[in-house]
């Protein structure tokens, strides 16, 4: 099959995801953090009876409104090519994937949908308290919305909670605990989440940072800039601690990825995590090219004692985990892609004991298919049974390390432009400050980035898997032509910058206006 | 309950007079989204393949069946 499929297509039909993924990912943090913000300002406008905080929150509604409005909705293009492009994937794994997209879709953000006409339309109509609720609720179904997302990807990276139907060819879940406990899930949705709100205090920072620059709105920046700034770097800080845990769980579940986002291709005990560094060409041996560090400077035993709580703790590299390593019990990529052959070769006797009408046959396969052990040894590898050679596993190790280094020195700005914003608020000098503002300000672009780099890592960082070692992306592709795929892939780029044109220029005009122009 | 349903209509139509020119250009913007993605992406250029290809879950089982046997193995 995988003959068949020119490369071409995959490409243009990763390509095209990447992108809506990407453009979706543009509108989504903001909405998470900034209705947090919302519900801290308007609990102050309650507490305080103020209307400076009235002003101060309807003001921040009104840009948390419009990049709401505007990204609403771009995700569900994503399911658009579920079923056009990755039809085979969606078919494969519909029950366990559909289940938390429903979820999200019939609760989360009809929650979110419902209670965000009380935000904008209520200001008069209901009490303070009941609005305050309603944004509340608003905050509270954006995370929703995310977790249930982010339990479908989570799944994809780490498959849990399901078996295999030889009948339908699809897997069905089995255990909805595992799948919403999911170790991968519970890290990804509190470091995604929280990411989001580090974006949004830099976003309120920034803004406030661009009116102080121009002398205006002093009161309200500086309000807005002390309420982000906690929130941000309290976001922060667990943002570095789930990325922490989120290190450890895919030490566990995707160690090549793991590996990867250190350029890590030998295994070493007292592992060190670095802090800069560059990776050369490297060359191309056994069909995957394993690269040369060029220069490092890092913390030794950093990296054994993030992934294992050991710092002499054994971590494998690259090479290890294609190669395998009998000392450390490590299984090679050659020997799982024969257990991956004897699980497909099993589903075509399967398919000619029913052909030929031998129900017997039919049902001893069938039953090993259910067994444990079959599902523990032997059909966990079965998208193995695609890979060709064992180093079409290893993914693009100079795109994942770098990205997941920027991301991580970004967090750490990030953590230091929080804090210095709430010191030079304590000092009272935040004003002065003007290299501080112009650095707050370029901090906006540079959140966005970090959010982008993240997921850069996460999705790059899995190839050549759609489902981690059960289907790769080449076997989920549909028979479309790639033309098709070029033609919607341009037709997307189009409808998304108009619609990031949109919201800047809404936005903008907006900023510019600031709280104190009275809304026609 | 009647007088519920009379207030929460009034609401949002009172809501959405009085929207702002800035909460009118962003439903204009809605809705033309909206339109694209239903009325023209999804109808024209994103089909559900399984769905239209076949009539019924046993044909898209066996088809997804041969697809993930086709390979020689081994």
């Amino acid at each position: 099959m995988i003959e068949n499929i020119e490369l071409g297509l995959v490409d243009w039909s990763r390509a095209q995801f990447a992108l809506t993924a990407m453009y979706h990912w543009l509108f989504v943090p903001l909405t998470l953090g900034l209705s947090f913000i919302l519900v801290i300002m308007e609990t102050m406008y309650v507490r305080t009876g103020s209307d400076e905080w009235k002003k101060i929150t309807k003001f921040w509604m009104k840009l948390f409104g419009i990049n709401f409005a505007i990204g609403v909705s771009t995700g569900l293009i994503l399911e658009f090519e579920f079923g056009t492009n990755w039809s085979k994937y969606s078919w494969f794994v519909g029950d366990i994937f559909g289940a938390p997209l429903a979820i999200e879709g019939l609760f989360a953000f009809f929650m979110e949908s419902t209670f965000i006409a009380v935000m904008f339309f209520g200001w008069d109509r209901v009490s303070k308290r009941f609005h305050l609720v309603s944004t509340w609720l608003v905050a509270i179904g954006a995370s929703l919305s995310a977790l249930w997302i982010l339990v479908a990807n989570a799944w994809m990276n780490n498959p849990v909670g399901m078996v295999f139907n030889p009948d339908t060819a699809r897997n069905e879940m089995d255990s909805f605990r595992d799948v919403i406990l999911n170790p991968v899930a519970v890290d990804k949705f509190f470091h995604t989440v929280t990411s989001g709100f580090v974006l949004a205090s830099l976003f309120v920072i920034g803004l406030s940072a661009w009116y102080l620059l121009k002398g205006r709105e002093r009161e309200m920046a500086l309000k807005s800039t002390k309420i982000a700034a906690i929130f941000g770097f309290v976001s922060s800080i667990v943002v570095i601690m789930t990325g922490d845990t989120t290190a450890r769980t895919l030490a566990r579940v995707q160690p090549v990825k793991f590996a990867a986002m250190e350029a890590l291709y030998d295994g070493t005990t007292n592992a060190g995590l670095i802090i800069l560094g560059a990776i050369g060409n490297g060359e191309e041996i056994d069909g995957f090219e394993q690269k040369e560090m060029l220069f490092k400077l890092e913390v030794p035993g950093l990296l054994s004692t993030m992934a294992r709580g050991d710092k002499d703790a054994w971590i494998p590299g690259i090479r290890d985990l294609v190669y395998g390593n009998d000392e450390y019990g490590l299984m090679s990529v050659a020997e799982k892609m024969e257990r991956g052959v004897v699980a497909r070769n099993l589903l075509m006797q399967y398919r000619q004991s029913q052909e030929e009408g031998n129900s017997i046959a039919a049902d001893e396969i069938k039953e090993r298919f259910y067994s444990d052990e079959f599902r523990e040894e032997y059909f966990r590898y079965f998208g193995y049974s695609w890979i060709e050679s064992p180093g079409d596993v290893v993914p693009n190790v100079s795109i994942v390390f770098y990205s997941f280094h920027l991301m991580v020195g970004l967090g750490f700005l990030f953590l230091l432009i929080q804090a210095l914003s709430w010191f030079f608020i304590f000092r009272g000098t935040l004003a002065e400050k003007r290299w501080f503002l112009w650095l707050s300000l370029l901090s906006i672009p540079l959140a966005y980035l970090a959010s982008q780099l993240g997921w850069i890592v996460a999705e790059m960082g899995r190839q050549p898997w759609i489902i981690q070692d059960i289907m790769p992306v080449t076997a989920a592709v549909s028979h479309i032509s790639t033309s098709a795929v070029q033609t919607t892939f341009w037709m997307f780029a189009l409808l998304f910058t108009a619609l990031l044109i949109a919201e800047v220029s809404i936005m903008r005009r907006q900023i510019l206006n600031g709280p104190k122009i009275e809304e026609e | 309950m009647r007088s519920f349903f009379r207030s929460f209509f009034s609401f949002y139509r009172d809501g959405f007079r009085n929207m702002p020119s800035w909460g009118r250009s962003v439903w204009m913007v809605i809705l033309v989204k909206l339109f694209i993605m239903f009325a023209i992406l999804r109808i024209f250029f994103f089909p559900d393949l399984l769905k239209r290809n076949f009539d019924s879950d046993e044909e898209r089982s066996r088809y997804m069946i041969e697809q993930l046997t086709e390979k020689p193995l081994v």
